[in-house]
């Protein structure tokens, strides 16, 4: 990427930047409401020009003239090549296997990149209920790879989630392959700390880059299972152009990235 | 079925197709074109027990949830997104251990009312392996089997004959009724829906009954000019009622958007406890004596004219949404 590097930049401003560049040009992106509508859109006005948008209710290729603030949002209709329904996206899109891309969130994560977003507790007397897989199982189960954008403490990276609402790795290698999983799996995990990525042989978690501000040991206090930082980079910055993009075209309401 | 005159009013709708312990399927998702005012004449009315059967409902379960109707939910998500997520009553009724639910994803809780729309049992997916949506069920066997009309299994693992492969297979759901707000109907009851249809074409078809309310009913003649923009077909809708803005605060693309300023009112009312949630019954429903009322309340012309779709866009893009 070209350009001058801000200086002042939000965090939620630099989680995105660094999600939409896991976007490569001419992919096709399976997009959820939040800051992954926020990168995709970023991806589209910088890199990734010919990317594809896909929303689960129903619209393929949107324009997106202005940011939805639901999957479903009539925002999403704007400039599609079509727009039908779930049915439409999840089976002959997700399920039939053309979604390069697919951004997943969560309540909690372990170092297989396996998500819950279910409950906290008892899955049968919950301590804490959260909305539920909505699409992200699907999208962790039929995607080629995912990107997991999360908040970083302690408690959301446990050694075990309490409910496995998307499979990440599962339990490591071949993990996928042993409950029947055809393709996919998490790629990198993006937070307000740093940028995890996956072991290639052992599927685990490692620490990719830290945040400019946020030291090694702060993540590693904010991580219940073993992270190996040993190649941990200086995550790169947004750039002013970035930036412009985000707070004037892309977002210029405040709905997701207003700190 | 018959041609003739299907047209009635909400009060009757509701007097004619709901009944204590219906399973029931409600169209739009999340934020968008849930039957509002229909369910606002639901909790007004009064019932129990409802099973309701989703995606990603929003407002349109939270609150039957919160007025005490429901007895179960078999979803993939309850939320509006932006505005709350998860739906307040939705949780607390789960935390409490006061309603009964089960969890698919969205497009396993998709399958289902698509098998039910193929007339067939079940339906195999690849979707969910791996999660503890295929080892752990919320609504257990014993009552599974107490419940006639409940399925026996939530799901079964099965190895395909064909290849090998492991496939999830899924019940199907057909609903008692299912009820969709549209934006345009035909007379008889073509129905047209513009914008994401969401699951609602295969929920209607997965339903034993259809109701339809819409913005607008138009002649069959004119619905049927493009019968290709059509997605239910006449035969399979029994009731149809003319609701303009009934699906307020949820948005009913190119028609209006969803109200901001409505759903801050409903969220805090819904995260103050049941107790609260029951003034916010009776101040926006119980205590408005009719739907052009409820209109006048949210605002009035004013306010619905705020909200009102730009033609060129299909929604508002001038609504105030933080």
């Amino acid at each position: 990427m070209s350009g001058k590097y801000s200086k002042n930049y939000s965090t939620a401003e630099l989680m995105v930047t660094r999600a939409s560049r896991e976007i490569r040009n001419s992919e096709i992106v399976f997009v959820g409401t939040g800051l992954p509508m926020v990168a995709s859109m970023l991806a589209k006005y910088t890199h990734a020009p010919d990317s594809v948008i896909i929303f689960e209710a129903g619209t393929i290729d949107s324009a997106l003239l202005h940011l939805p603030a639901s999957v479903g949002d009539s925002r999403c209709v704007y400039g599609a090549s079509t727009c039908r329904g779930l049915f439409d996206i999840f089976a002959t899109v997700l399920q039939r296997g053309f979604i390069d891309v697919g951004f997943l969130g969560g309540a909690q994560v372990d170092r297989y990149g396996n998500l819950n977003s279910t409950v906290i507790g008892n899955y049968h007397r919950p301590k804490v209920r959260f909305p539920g897989s909505g699409g992200a199982g699907d999208i962790a189960c039929l995607s080629k790879r995912t990107v997991i954008i999360m908040l970083h403490e302690k408690r959301r990276f446990p050694k075990q989630v309490d409910y496995l609402t998307s499979p990440g790795w599962v339990d490591g290698p071949g993990g996928r392959e042993d409950v029947g999983l055809i393709r996919g799996g998490p790629v990198s995990v993006i937070t307000n700390m740093g940028v995890m990525r996956f072991n290639e042989k052992t599927k685990e978690m490692y620490l990719a880059s830290h945040h400019p501000g946020i030291s090694v040991q702060e993540i590693l206090s904010n991580t219940e299972f073993d992270l190996n930082t040993s190649g941990a980079l200086e995550t790169e910055p947004p750039t002013v152009e970035e930036l412009d993009l985000l707070r004037n075209k892309i977002d210029p309401e405040g709905l997701f990235l207003r700190s | 079925m018959s041609r003739a005159n299907k047209i009635i009013s909400l009060e009757e709708a509701v007097k004619d197709f709901i009944y204590d312990g219906v399973h029931i399927a409600f169209g739009g998702f999340t934020m968008q074109r849930h039957p509002m005012a229909f369910i606002r004449e639901m909790i007004r009315q009064g019932m129990r027990d409802l099973v309701i059967y989703g995606h990603s409902p929003g407002i349109d379960a939270d609150i039957l949830i919160g007025a005490g109707v429901v007895k179960r939910v078999e979803v993939a998500y309850i939320g509006d997104e932006l505005f709350v997520s998860p739906s307040r009553n939705f949780r607390r009724a789960i935390e409490e251990g006061s309603i009964q639910w089960e969890d698919y994803s969205n497009f396993g809780a998709t399958l289902r009312l698509v098998a039910g729309a193929l007339g067939l049992p079940f339906i195999p997916t690849r979707t969910m392996l791996g999660s503890d949506m295929v080892m752990k069920s919320g609504f257990s066997t014993e009552a599974r089997q107490a419940d006639p009309k409940a399925a026996k299994e939530k799901l079964v693992l099965m190895e395909c004959p064909f290849t090998g492969d492991t496939v999830v297979l899924l019940p199907a759901v057909n609903p008692d009724v299912a009820v969709i707000h549209a934006q345009m109907v035909g007379q008889e009851g073509t129905v047209r829906i513009l914008g994401q249809s969401y699951a609602d074409d295969f929920m209607a078809r997965a339903a034993r009954k259809v109701v339809v309310t819409a913005e607008e009913i138009v002649s069959e003649d004119f619905i049927r000019q493009c019968p290709e923009q059509n997605c239910i077909p006449f035969f399979r809708v029994d009731a149809i009622v003319h609701v303009p803005f009934g699906a307020h605060p949820t948005a009913c693309h190119g028609h209006y958007d969803y109200d901001p300023q409505h759903y801050a009112i409903y969220t805090e009312a819904a995260k103050a406890g049941s107790e609260a949630f029951k003034q916010y019954l009776e101040e926006w429903i119980i205590n408005v004596s009719s739907y052009w009322d409820y209109l006048e309340k949210i605002g009035g012309a004013k306010r619905l004219t705020d909200l009102k779709a730009d033609p060129a866009l299909g929604y508002q893009p001038n609504v105030v949404r933080r």
